[in-house]
């Protein structure tokens, strides 16, 4: 019978099936930080649990983290604690940890594929809704709340209902200067925040195939805002040479082939031909324009060409009464054009786009220019082995040269629990993967772009079409 | 996990679609190690001015809502971040249960992992418990688990799908770890054919 990627990632992991409960499946490898993990660790010693299989686990400390020298003790005390508390659940649960002081530190959905630890045909959880970032290799990859967190240490095992399946078939080839990124925010767009609910995608179509693992991973991240279960793509030659020769991938010894057998398997992990979705949304890519958020949620985007839109053109009454109120939030008014828009705040960062080939696409935007005068930028690797990387490559000092803060691995401003936030009225271009009010700071006003996009935008002082930018 | 059968509560409307769990429990809460002592942060951005004071606007801050039990709000509630201590604010708060017309996919299972009951009614019926509600005096609903049932003493009476499942979780208050435990000879089986390249980090 013919078999989704997602048919075969779930019947590959189901450890028992009882009648009356729900699946229970097997959990390749567990991603844990410090924000959504200390309850679930205390929950462990209150029943006298174990973490079953250590071996399985790997730690970091993200969310929190300064961004600013590491060597300085951290100011915010609570924080500390927090971190202070997964380092010593680490320690005690026998848990690989990469601490801040560690040259493979960073956020957990880059750091996880850059080891080679993400890898095809895996499940994977973590208790951060950006897991999703992982199904760019063919993994099955969601987040989990902190009881499920508890729940897989004890018992490497969640109870799941089986979710439903939906084919976002990509077809056409991206225009210059038009990620995916882009690609994510005009998915979101055209299904919703809640379009995929109960629903895994699986992204196919040939501009799914000429997407690079990092691109892959930037639209898999971005499915929970259509509030899909997970993203996926299946694996490929793309994949495979990603993978080789990281340190945690399988590899051939004198002993086993272990690389020849994983790559055996991970060339099974398609979809078959007539296999059926519970749900197929077709895209075609060829006209497609940078995207920008105007809203406070990430469905409301428009082409950086458009406008800020009109509540009296909603359908509903309620969905006026909403967009009133977010343009209210955001400060704009209705028709405004939004290369019109001024910023004073630019962030490159986080786990949808603080890869290596996002620092290098939005430097050879910067290269040669000074940020406008009105704007505070910061650029903020998302691991230290991506910040290695881009200093040997002499991105940082485009980028310094240009006017931006050089920072720290972390979450930084994408979520705002360390000190790097907006100050109410703020305006900022984001490449992370949330407007929602507030998250980059009470009353900070966030908009949602591509990494080339921000750049832009940091020089110009407002938004403007990457498309017809001067490269120096 | 405290056991839910029937619960009979006051209820507070939100009449907001898309609430995300940065709403519900704004990130500078998230610091804290316990599981505790997160309700008085519940949706502190809109419940409390910048500098401090209770928002009146507020419905949460409504003298007719103090106490309420229940909170019934628009679509696609607790979108966003998988932060369990959003349900651990609203529980805290004294909300056990919440009814809306959908709820974003973690929020609702870790709803269920602490015994609060994410109910699903019709947008039809959402915007008739927001009617009914808004007169200020104090309206009530009774939420039946039991009968999967939600109704009021002035004629509303509507019912709700939850599988048998959870809804047996949530009646019993049940430790699903435990109910996992269970099952070790046959994790231990799985754990044995699983291919051992696997096992390589």
């Amino acid at each position: 019978m013919s078999r989704t990627l997602f048919d075969k990632l779930w019947s590959d992991h189901v450890v028992c099936e009882p009648p009356g409960e729900p699946a229970l499946l097997y959990i390749d490898l567990h991603l844990v930080h410090e924000v959504t993990s200390p309850q679930a660790f205390d929950g462990l010693r209150a029943a006298g649990r174990r973490v079953r299989r250590p071996d399985l686990t790997v730690a970091t400390a993200d969310h929190n983290v300064p961004t600013t020298d590491r060597s300085l003790p951290i100011t915010d005390e609570i924080a500390a604690r927090q971190i202070a508390a997964l380092r010593r659940n680490c320690a005690d649960f026998i848990i690989p940890f990469y601490d801040l002081d560690s040259a493979e530190q960073g956020i957990v959905h880059v750091i996880g594929p850059e080891l080679g630890l993400t890898q095809p045909g895996m499940t994977i959880v973590c208790g951060d809704s950006h897991t999703s970032t992982h199904g760019a290799f063919g993994a099955l990859a969601f987040g989990i709340g902190t009881s499920e967190v508890e729940h897989v240490l004890a018992t490497q095992c969640l109870p799941q209902q089986k979710p439903r399946t939906m084919d976002i078939h990509i077809d056409g080839e991206l225009p210059e200067s038009v990620t995916a990124k882009d690609l994510a925010l005009a998915i979101i767009g055209q299904v919703g925040t809640d379009g995929a609910t109960g629903h895994v995608i699986e992204y196919t179509g040939e501009a799914v195939r000429a997407l690079s693992m990092e691109g892959r991973m930037t639209l898999c991240n971005m499915s929970i805002e259509a509030g899909a279960r997970a993203g996926m793509v299946a694996p490929d030659e793309t994949t495979f040479s990603y993978l080789e020769g990281r340190r945690f991938a399988p590899r051939n010894t004198a002993k086993a082939a272990d690389w020849d057998d994983a790559l055996a398997y991970w060339r099974t992990l398609t979809t078959d031909a007539g296999a059926r979705y519970d749900r197929v949304v077709e895209i075609d890519v060829r006209a497609l324009a940078p995207y920008v958020s105007w809203g406070t949620s990430p469905g409301h985007v428009v082409p950086v060409t458009g406008s800020v839109p009109n509540p009296s053109d909603t359908a509903t009454e309620s969905d006026r009464r909403a967009t009133e109120r977010m343009l209210d939030y955001m400060g704009l008014e209705p028709g405004t054009r939004i290369e019109d828009i001024p910023v004073t705040r630019v962030f490159i960062g986080s786990c949808t786009n603080a890869r290596i080939e996002d620092l290098r696409a939005a430097a050879n935007v910067v290269r040669g220019y000074r940020i406008n005068p009105s704007v505070h930028a910061m650029v903020v690797p998302g691991s230290q082995t991506v910040k290695r990387a881009a200093e040997a490559e002499g991105l940082d000092r485009i980028f310094i040269e240009a006017g931006f803060d050089w920072r720290e691995a972390g979450c930084s401003m994408c979520l705002g629990m360390n000190p790097d936030i907006l100050q109410p009225g703020e305006r900022c271009a984001s490449t992370s993967n949330r407007n929602f009010e507030g998250r980059q700071g009470r009353g900070g006003r966030t908009h949602l772009v591509s990494p080339i996009m921000a750049a832009a935008a940091a020089i110009a002082g407002h938004f403007t079409d990457v498309r017809t930018w001067e490269f120096k | 996990m405290t056991p839910f059968r029937i619960h009979i509560g006051r209820v507070a409307p939100l009449d907001r679609p898309n609430v995300d769990t940065d709403q519900i429990i704004p990130k500078q809460f998230l610091k804290r190690i316990e599981r505790t002592g997160f309700g008085e942060f519940l949706f502190y951005d809109w419940r409390y001015t910048a500098n401090g004071e209770p928002d009146r606007s507020f419905v949460l801050n409504a003298n007719e809502y103090r106490g309420a039990t229940i909170l019934v709000a628009g679509k696609n509630f607790g979108c966003g971040s998988s932060r369990e201590h959003a349900p651990w604010a609203l529980l805290d708060y004294g909300f056990r249960t919440i009814i809306a017309p959908s709820y974003a996919d973690i929020f609702a299972n870790n709803c269920m992992k602490n015994g609060i009951v994410p109910v699903v009614l019709s947008e039809a019926e959402v915007e008739e418990l927001f009617r009914r509600t808004s007169d200020g005096r104090g309206y009530q609903l009774t939420v039946d688990l039991e009968r999967r049932t939600v109704e009021d003493d002035q004629g509303f009476s509507a019912s709700f799908v939850i599988d048998d499942f959870h809804r047996h979780c949530l009646m019993e208050g049940l430790d699903d770890i435990a109910l996992t435990e269970q099952y070790e000879p046959q994790i231990a089986a799985y754990e044995a054919r699983r291919a051992t390249w696997r096992d390589s980090h």
